[in-house]
């Protein structure tokens, strides 16, 4: 069935990456640009999922974690961070603050697909 | 699946966080404690690393790793900022432009430019440079045979408030081979202690797969935290049967608890930039509409010329409305286009600053009116001749940092950029305290390539001019950085192309000034008709200071010297007619525009002065592009072609004809 999935990276050329892998596996595509506007759109509308970089301008990543998982909308929602291999203590605090899963960067199409289909119900 | 090249908007991302970089990291010299700064740059790298990764730019990744590795020891306070890292920086950045540029794959010898600088980061930052290594996340892909595992999966009870669903977990399981699942319930407490989002089940999955056992770990890799797994191998079985439900260890009855997290109350502050609220448009998307106001404003002309002739009252006052408008219209899309100059002072700060280091001089960059707008075409083409009057002014205007002192100057040399709007135009200034302009030696250089004559009375202003003419160089060596001759000439038609002028003035030699004027658009400009034996032509406005009349007999009274008295004050002119060749026979009341020039007014002589016209300019197409006369055409209410006059090539051509060369007054 088709989800919808908001995806937050301040790199627009990681956010067209995976709003077309996911695209084409069914599912309907948020994004944003980072966690103020995740946020701003959040208050609107409620995904199944969130995918989120964890480096980010105006508020970063495991903030935004925070203050999603806050919202009475997105208290069971699946939350999976972007992460590179070099930032461990980021996964901790990210998992600390609520994010369900993560995906290592570099990461392959189906890698962020398996992942997605893991977590979706 | 095809993938859409993605590579693409990767390219022009990085080249937009490269240029950040630059501007971020010359920011970072001036105030080398502020952590915004250096975090902004940490994110810059890591995004370029990041999504480099993705798209296949390995070489970029892993050069790159080294830099962030370098600027995290700066943002934990490690390493501080000093000249030499930030040499490297800019460094670092114009290798991982190269990169960008060639081959993704990367080149042997780029790797070695690459490891070079990846060397004198670490030696900086005292770290041992181990070599980058992109992350390989390769599953050992044993194809096992058929086996049995039992897996126990209790979870963290707070598994939901993590956006997890063991149902979720579950079904991965199947996806891996037979299931059979049994359900523990003996943890679920009574009704009134029960929290309707916690989990109270545990499960026992009997599964038989081919996958090797990592595969099962990886189903719960996300739910290991706080919850009791086991996997278990059997003996390999060809098929699965419901086994008795395996005695569970002793499980306390009470759930894990996590630690509450302390949430701050207060997000510390953040110097955020705030985003300024744009769009980003195609450019051809930006001319195409440029181009449809500027046909409005033909038609709307028409409709002027045709609601005029056909003296209709009802038409007036809508199509003097629609003309007002339009004009609105017009300048709103126009104003589209424009940029403010800041973007292009900033690139100068690099390329003053290295510059400065290659000739070994002390210079500072002041910049004013950076907010100064200009149409984003006048700015592109600006950038190669505003380098090259930089590079001269560097160069050849300021001296090094003992000369100065022994002049009594400053050791450092100052260089000052300013833009501002003098009413239709934008006039930006490159001023130098440096040695000034030589007319002796400027007049001696011309004389000795024959570019001027020997005896040849000049003005000063004429003097400085020297220097535009083309083969003119009055550098003694050629130095790397300029001198060789083509650039100003290049430069002074660059400008002229953009219907600019420049002129160069030094005051008592105390340094020099470079003035460049510079209309606000291309697009559409304010234009005075005229019209010579029913040709039209365009004057542009800007130019024009009055019009005067001259009568025949006036004309032959001057001995044929082609010049009028204008109160009190004699303007050259050029006869229009005779320069264009147009035949037939010159009225007997002609009129004569006067322009002002580079500071010298002339005259130009044309049958009528129609009026003014709001001049939609069209280009001449690749046939008649290089001619010096006009710059452009432009169609008029009624269909006909006037020709737009390039007012600096005109007056070189007629100064080429001995027969219409405007006398020169000064003599």
């Amino acid at each position: 069935m088709s989800k919808t999935i908001m995806t937050v990276d301040d790199s627009a050329s990681m956010r067209q990456m995976i709003s077309f892998t996911l695209t084409q596996a069914g599912h309907k595509v948020i994004e944003a640009c980072d966690g103020r506007d995740a946020l701003t759109k959040l208050g609107g509308i409620v995904p199944d999922m969130l995918i989120t970089d964890l480096n980010m301008p105006n508020m970063d990543g495991i903030e935004l974690i925070r203050q999603a998982r806050a919202l009475p909308t997105l208290k069971y929602t699946p939350i999976i961070m972007l992460t590179t291999e070099s930032q461990d203590e980021k996964k901790q605090a990210g998992r600390a603050a609520g994010a369900t899963g993560w995906i290592v960067k570099p990461f392959k199409a189906e890698q962020l697909t398996g992942v997605v289909s893991k977590l979706l119900k | 699946m095809s993938i859409p090249n993605h590579s693409a908007t990767f390219l022009q991302e990085a080249e937009e966080l490269l240029q950040q970089i630059e501007a971020v990291t010359l920011d970072l010299e001036s105030s080398p404690g502020d952590m915004e700064i250096v975090n902004r740059l940490f994110r810059a790298f890591h995004t370029i690393k990041g999504s480099g990764s993705m798209f296949g730019f390995d070489a970029v990744a892993a050069f790159t790793h080294h830099v962030e590795t370098t600027l995290d020891l700066v943002r934990e306070g490690r390493l501080g900022i000093t000249p030499p890292l930030v040499t490297l920086i800019l460094a670092s950045r114009d290798h991982i432009h190269t990169l960008l540029e060639s081959d993704p794959a990367g080149s042997p010898a780029l790797s070695e430019v690459g490891d070079r600088i990846a060397a004198e980061l670490g030696r900086l930052s005292g770290a041992d440079v181990a070599p980058a290594h992109v992350a390989s996340t390769a599953l050992a892909n044993q194809q096992a045979e058929l086996a049995t595992y039992t897996i126990f999966f209790r979870p963290d009870p707070t598994i939901f408030l993590g956006g997890l669903d063991p149902v979720c977990l579950l079904n991965d399981l199947r996806s891996l081979g037979e299931c059979a699942i049994e359900t523990h319930c003996d943890a679920v407490p009574p009704l009134e202690e029960l929290q309707p989002d916690h989990c109270y089940f545990a499960w026992t999955v009997t599964l038989a797969t081919a996958q090797p056992e990592t595969a099962i770990r990886d189903v719960f890799i996300f739910a290991e935290d706080g919850a009791e797994l086991k996997i278990e191998r059997r003996a390999s079985s060809a098929s699965v049967r419901v086994l008795a439900p395996v005695s569970a260890e002793a499980v306390s009855g009470e759930p894990a608890r996590l630690e509450a997290v302390k949430v701050p109350v207060a997000v510390a502050a953040q110097k955020a930039a705030a985003p300024a609220a744009s769009v980003r448009v195609p450019s051809e998307r930006l001319d195409r509409l440029v181009n449809l106001v500027g046909e409005l404003v033909i038609n709307q002309s028409r409709l002027n010329q045709a609601q005029a002739l056909s003296g209709d009252p009802d038409l007036a006052a809508p199509v003097e409305s629609m003309e007002r408008l339009i004009a609105e219209l017009r300048d709103s899309v126009l104003g589209i286009r424009m940029m403010p100059i800041g973007a292009t002072f900033s690139r100068f700060q690099r390329l003053v600053r290295d510059l400065a280091s290659e000739l070994g001089k002390e210079i500072d960059l002041v910049t004013e009116g950076a907010e100064t707008e200009l149409d984003k075409t006048v700015l592109d083409q600006l950038g190669d001749p505003l380098v090259h009057l930089i590079r001269n002014s560097l160069d050849h205007g300021i001296e090094g940092p003992d000369d100065r002192l022994a002049k009594g100057k400053n050791r450092r040399g100052t260089l000052r950029l300013t833009a501002a709007h003098e009413g239709a135009h934008v006039v930006i200034t490159i001023e130098d305290d440096g040695r000034g302009l030589d007319k002796a030696a400027l007049r001696a250089k011309a004389e000795e390539k024959g570019l001027i004559a020997p005896d040849a009375q000049l003005t000063e202003q004429e003097t400085f001019n020297l220097i535009f003419l083309p083969g003119f160089s009055t550098a003694k060596i050629v130095s790397n950085v300029s001198g060789r001759g083509v650039g100003m000439d290049v430069v002074k038609r660059t400008i002229e192309g953009l219907r600019g002028s420049i002129i160069l003035s030094s005051p008592e030699g105390r340094g020099t000034v470079i003035r460049l004027t510079l209309p606000l658009t291309l697009a559409i400009i304010d234009g005075l008709l005229v019209e010579i034996e029913g040709d039209r032509f365009i004057v542009p406005m800007t130019a024009v200071t009055e019009n005067v009349e001259l009568s025949r007999t006036e004309r032959f009274a001057n001995n044929g010297r082609n010049a009028v008295d204008v109160r009190g004050s004699l303007v050259p002119y050029i006869p229009l007619r005779d320069l264009f060749e147009i035949r037939g026979n010159e009225p007997e009341l002609e009129k004569i525009v006067i322009v002002a020039m580079e500071g010298e007014r002339l005259g130009l002589v044309v049958d009528r002065v129609i009026g003014s016209h709001q001049t939609v300019i069209q280009s001449l197409g690749p046939f008649y592009r290089d001619n010096d006369l006009f710059s452009g055409t432009t169609i008029m209410g009624d269909g006909r072609v006037a020709m737009i006059l390039n007012l600096a090539g005109i007056l070189r051509y007629a100064t080429a004809q001995p027969a219409s060369r405007p006398i020169n007054l000064t003599k």
